[in-house]
């Protein structure tokens, strides 16, 4: 997947906006809280202490603030809830090949303490997704979300959290190795077509007044003395059908991808990877426009782009 | 002068349908004209003719070699990959009629799932050095190189001009799967789907999901073929061959026929019902059962339209009210199609067609007389009428 392929998918993604409140496993608990502040080392008698506790400004024990995050971790087996927007995000590098991560900070803000016997939820929601940016770990999106803990319709705490994804090794995965695509056996007939591609244009076998594509040695009346020509197609078109390929995996590209037969402004279709393009946005009569794809000096393949 | 009515298939025989055959695609094949000679109670010297694809791994020689053919005096293959089918069929019909030769043999033998598999991507097919590599250079560079891939562009075209659903696609892997499921040689014996299920599983190249996609699978089919008169002097009652027909349209491509006016079509399945109904002289409404190459689901709604038992874009609702089902009024694939039974390339189909006419199938269609058969869809293709004697 190309870089703006994953910038449409995270502009989807945060569009779709918070994610359903997730309850907490249990409410907030003097148990959890004796466990926390002996492993943080925190001695503070107001969170563990009651008599203490309830002579403080608090008038009772309260949890420490820095727990919010503890109280609604998953569990050891735990998954990530299908509307979670950092989990689909993650899902979506993963896929470009951006298959480590790494958390880089996190700011947390609470906005009062919790008691026990509180029952906190949380919810998520994707801020933003900065990259392809090159560090020492190898080249990464910065991928930020913002979460808020609830108790009722109050927000109790939020926290900016923010992880790098890259790739492991330096290597730089978006584009995949295009040098494996299949190559195209080309004859008399079609060299033309492949020259054109080469030159940065898309050519059109001409017989007289009439367009032929796939070009070959005759015209369509069968008529052996003509000879034909070809005309640069403006190279501008509307999807006539389109394929959203998943399995199984094709030389020199990374699913899922879109491959569109396109009806070029002239009238002859013309079938092409259609780049940088969210599938589901993909629909018949899209309007898209010819780009080429460089493989090596011999060959570069004719795509689509979406026209804006 | 016509075809129709002067040959017959005499015998049937095939190896078990597997995911691994652990044998060599010869001794399949061996194994299944083995089986089908002596289903029609011949030997292998009786037999002077054989008949594959061009895409079978075994020489009409190598399975004349193991056998002990001792001689030949016809051998021929069809080509375009499963469109070959019927037409094999037809070539022994031919054959027999003109007195070519007396006993033809059609076979296809392959490992289709433990060693090369048709639906990964095919660099030699990319590669081939002639026409239809020429062709494939349009395609296969720019992302689309198998075949789901290359149904799925016709399916997608087929959804938008007629407003049928994924879920149409599913009914058709549906009834195939009903019926594979009570069907002891099927490889999906006992395991039904629901159109859930369907829905549920992944795409594999949308708008097609895996459920949507046949199987894999190693066996071999072999098929004798032998004139009408003598197949009535052998062990099983005769398939008559009532019509054999193959069929390519205008702008035809393998798999890519992207350039006509029409693209969710199929004409070359046109050209062959036109001559099936012609040659046999029955009628849609005559035929029994109906056994269409299922390599995908979309391609087994556009068959029935081009066929004629429903008008262009009505086969999902054709389909709609148990059309399909082993009562309904145009079975459809009882041994559970190459979704369900087995992919053999179409040649189990017709060993189906022969069982359903004798009436010994496991899910027999009660009095079944006229059978249609036919091949691979997307490739140029071909068909038969099989009848009761």
């Amino acid at each position: 997947m190309s870089a703006a392929g994953i910038e449409a998918a995270a502009r989807d993604i945060a569009a779709r906006g918070e994610s359903a409140p997730r309850p907490a496993r249990d409410p907030v608990n003097q148990a959890m809280v004796n466990n926390w502040v002996e492993a943080i080392g925190d001695a503070n008698p107001v969170y563990t202490d009651e008599e203490y506790a309830r002579r403080s400004i608090h008038g009772g024990l309260v949890a420490p603030p820095a727990m919010a995050q503890v109280w609604t971790m998953a569990g050891l087996h735990g998954t990530r809830a299908d509307d979670d927007p950092l989990g689909a995000m993650m899902a979506v590098l993963d896929e470009a090949g951006y298959t480590s991560v790494v958390a880089t900070d996190s700011e947390q803000t609470y906005h009062r303490y919790l008691r026990p016997g509180e029952h906190v939820a949380a919810s998520t929601r994707l801020e933003s997704v900065v990259g392809p940016k090159r560090t020492a770990l190898g080249e990464g999106w910065f991928v930020t979300t913002r979460t808020t803990w609830w108790v009722g319709g109050e927000a109790v705490a939020d926290m900016v959290f923010r992880v790098l994804k890259f790739a492991p090794g330096g290597q730089k995965p978006s584009t995949p190795d295009t040098s494996a695509v299949l190559r195209p056996v080309i004859s008399r007939d079609t060299e033309f077509f492949w020259a054109g591609t080469r030159a940065g244009e898309l050519r059109i076998q001409r017989w007289g007044g009439t367009l032929r594509h796939p070009p070959g040695p005759l015209p369509p009346d069968g008529d052996l003395a003509a000879k034909p020509d070809w005309v640069v197609a403006e190279g501008t078109g509307t999807v006539y059908s389109y394929v959203v390929h998943h399995h199984p995996k094709v030389p020199g590209r990374t699913a899922p991808f879109v491959v569109a037969l396109v009806e070029l402004t002239e009238g002859v279709r013309v079938l092409g990877e259609l780049l940088d393009v969210r599938p589901g946005d993909v629909r018949i009569g899209l309007p898209v426009e010819v780009t080429f794809v460089r493989v090596d000096d011999e060959l570069t393949l004719p795509a689509w782009k979406v026209r804006a | 002068m016509t075809l129709a009515n002067r040959a017959a298939i005499a015998g049937i025989g095939a190896t078990e349908f597997s995911k691994d055959s652990g044998r060599s695609e010869l001794r399949l094949a061996v194994e299944a004209v083995s089986a089908a000679l002596a289903d029609a109670g011949l030997r292998p010297s009786d037999v002077d003719g054989l008949v594959t694809f061009t895409m079978d791994g075994n020489a009409e020689i190598a399975v004349a070699r193991e056998l002990g053919i001792p001689e030949l005096s016809f051998f021929s293959r069809i080509h375009y990959g499963g469109g070959a089918a019927a037409a094999t069929v037809q070539q022994a019909a031919m054959a027999v009629a003109t007195g070519v030769a007396d006993v033809v043999v059609a076979y296809r033998a392959f490992n289709e799932r433990s060693g090369h598999r048709f639906g990964q991507v095919s660099s030699a097919a990319a590669g081939q050095v002639n026409t239809s590599g020429v062709d494939n250079g349009f395609h296969y560079p720019m992302g689309l190189a198998t075949p789901a891939a290359t149904v799925a562009m016709v399916a997608r075209r087929y959804l938008h001009d007629y407003g049928a659903t994924s879920e149409d696609f599913g009914r058709v892997a549906v009834v195939d799967r009903k019926h594979a499921a009570t069907n002891p040689n099927a490889w999906f014996h006992g395991k039904p789907i629901t159109l859930a299920d369907h829905q549920a599983s992944r795409w594999v190249a949308e708008p097609l999901r895996l459920l949507d996609c046949c199987q894999e699978s190693d066996g071999g089919v072999a098929l004798v073929v032998t004139a009408a008169e003598r197949a009535r002097d052998l062990r099983r009652p005769p398939a008559l061959i009532a019509a054999a027909a193959q069929g390519s349209g205008p702008g035809q491509y393998v798999m890519t026929s992207y350039y006509r006016d029409d693209l969710a079509a199929l004409p070359e399945m046109g050209v062959v019902g036109g001559q099936l109904w012609r040659q046999s002289g029955i009628t849609r409404d005559d035929v029994d059962v109906a056994v269409l190459y299922d390599h995908f689901t979309p391609y087994v709604l556009i068959q029935l339209e081009e066929l004629g038992f429903c008008g262009r874009g009505e086969a999902k609702d054709f389909i709609r009210d148990g059309t399909l089902e082993l009562d309904g009024s145009l079975p459809l694939n009882p041994h559970g199609g190459q979704l369900g039974e087995a992919y053999i390339h179409g040649m189990n189909g017709i060993a189906e067609a022969v069982r359903q006419v004798r009436g010994t199938a496991a899910n027999q269609v009660p009095g079944a007389r006229h059978v249609l058969v036919t091949a691979g869809t997307g490739v140029p293709t071909s068909g038969l009428i099989l009848a009761a004697a």
